[in-house]
């Protein structure tokens, strides 16, 4: 809620329209308030971008979990422990020198939660989903990344159940770190193909 | 259905907003919805497909205009009218007049981890795939009144398949309750310039998710 001193006493319209069919959902035994925190708590503390990295820091660093990745990504990551709701039918694309990729739903919000939680709110959000497919380098200017002109990018629209990870290239300089580091320079966006991981040094 | 929803390839939506990875929502209410949407879906009402097309059949007004939590609330209010579970004189009175249909299919707390994890697969056994990988296919015209999942931009154009994920839950038909229908489901890359014409970026290329009905032999 907003502390809006011109709307004293009164619930911004969205508020009021959320909390109005909880209630009417509650009265009636259909949902249980208990259950909407549960389900909260577990995208805004339990699964989330963290996931996904943890499975780029393995790939990066097990040749064999990498293969695995390739052939079979769901229960590769299933293997993990992380599995269910949006992430039932799992790909993951793997950045080289010559080719990045980059994963959009143009129709509505399809994303990997699993692995990487709920999707931001520009991801969901008309001008991302229009223009990643027909300008995917001036999206990428927009987050600080300018690809070589000589690398090509596909674009990856996630049209059906099939949910898609992007692996990144392991950044130089990182021959001594373990998992846990590695892990730490994987941002949610280079997973999704709108970012780069972090240098070490940087992280 | 052309409805607001298909935006992929459209101008005039301007800049992109990144924002940090730690941002989850933006209001209290936005988690509300997050939360009575999922839980409302294990009622058994409707199925994944037939809550997109509630969402999509918004009015285009209405949909570019609201946030995507916001599109959710209202695609949820439709589902659960249609299903006879609430009013309209419910949604203004913002209390319950009658009770509910389905209370018995309630999911308690406990339940949730075991839900989300289980998901909603979406492989069924189904017919043998057509195509093959390598195949060049030309997506079909394909423009129902309905849902489906078949992208304008991607509408009559050439390309190849490049997997082949078995079959999958149509949503043309599932949406609309007419049974899951599974069909083969392939993956299909597209040069740019097939999709976007003359200037498209020449490196680029896109690929979707198609069901069988939707592609033809090139």
């Amino acid at each position: 809620m907003h502390d809006d001193p011109h709307h004293d006493n009164s619930l911004d319209e969205m508020t009021a329209r959320a909390r109005a069919l909880e209630t009417i959902l509650v009265e009636k035994g259909l949902v249980d308030p208990a259950a909407v925190d549960a389900i909260i708590d577990t995208y805004e503390h339990k699964v989330g971008p963290r996931n996904g990295a943890a499975v780029v820091a393995r790939a990066w660093s097990d040749p064999e979990f990498a293969r695995w990745l390739r052939e079979d990504a769901t229960a590769a990551i299933a293997s993990m422990g992380f599995m269910g709701r949006q992430g039932e039918h799992m790909v993951a694309v793997f950045n080289t020198p010559d080719e990045h990729n980059m994963v959009v739903c143009t129709l509505c919000s399809c994303y990997p939660w699993p692995v990487l939680g709920l999707p931001p709110t520009w991801y969901k959000a008309p001008a991302y989903r229009a223009r990643a497919v027909r300008e995917p380098r001036a999206v990428l200017k927009e987050f600080g990344v300018s690809l070589p002109e000589t690398t090509r990018i596909h674009v990856w629209d996630s049209t059906a159940e099939i949910r898609y990870l992007v692996i990144p290239e392991r950044p130089a300089g990182t021959e001594d770190l373990d998992a846990g580091a590695l892990a730490a320079l994987v941002t949610r966006d280079s997973m999704i193909g709108c970012g780069q991981p972090r240098r070490p040094e940087a992280s | 259905m052309n409805g607001p929803q298909d935006v992929g390839g459209r101008h005039g939506f301007g800049a992109v907003h990144p924002e940090d990875e730690t941002e989850r929502f933006h209001a209290e209410w936005e988690k509300r919805v997050l939360g009575i949407t999922l839980a409302s879906g294990a009622l058994g009402h409707w199925n994944l497909d037939a809550s997109r097309h509630a969402r999509e059949s918004l009015a285009p007004a209405v949909y570019y205009n609201a946030s995507y939590y916001e599109i959710w609330l209202r695609g949820l209010e439709t589902l659960l009218e249609r299903a006879g579970e609430i009013s309209q004189e419910e949604l203004a009175e913002g209390h319950a007049l009658r009770p509910g249909l389905r209370a018995e299919r309630r999911v308690g707390a406990a339940a949730v981890p075991e839900v989300l994890a289980k998901g909603g697969p979406t492989e069924r056994p189904g017919p043998a795939p057509v195509f093959a990988i390598g195949d060049r296919v030309r997506t079909r015209n394909h423009q129902p009144t309905g849902h489906t999942r078949l992208p304008g931009y991607a509408r009559g154009q050439c390309g190849t398949v490049t997997a082949i994920h078995g079959a999958h839950v149509y949503p043309d038909s599932n949406a609309h309750f007419e049974g899951e229908n599974p069909r083969p489901l392939y993956t299909v890359r597209f040069t740019a310039a097939e999709l976007f014409g003359a200037g498209a970026d020449p490196t680029l290329s896109v690929s979707i998710d198609a069901w069988e009905p939707y592609l033809e032999h090139a």
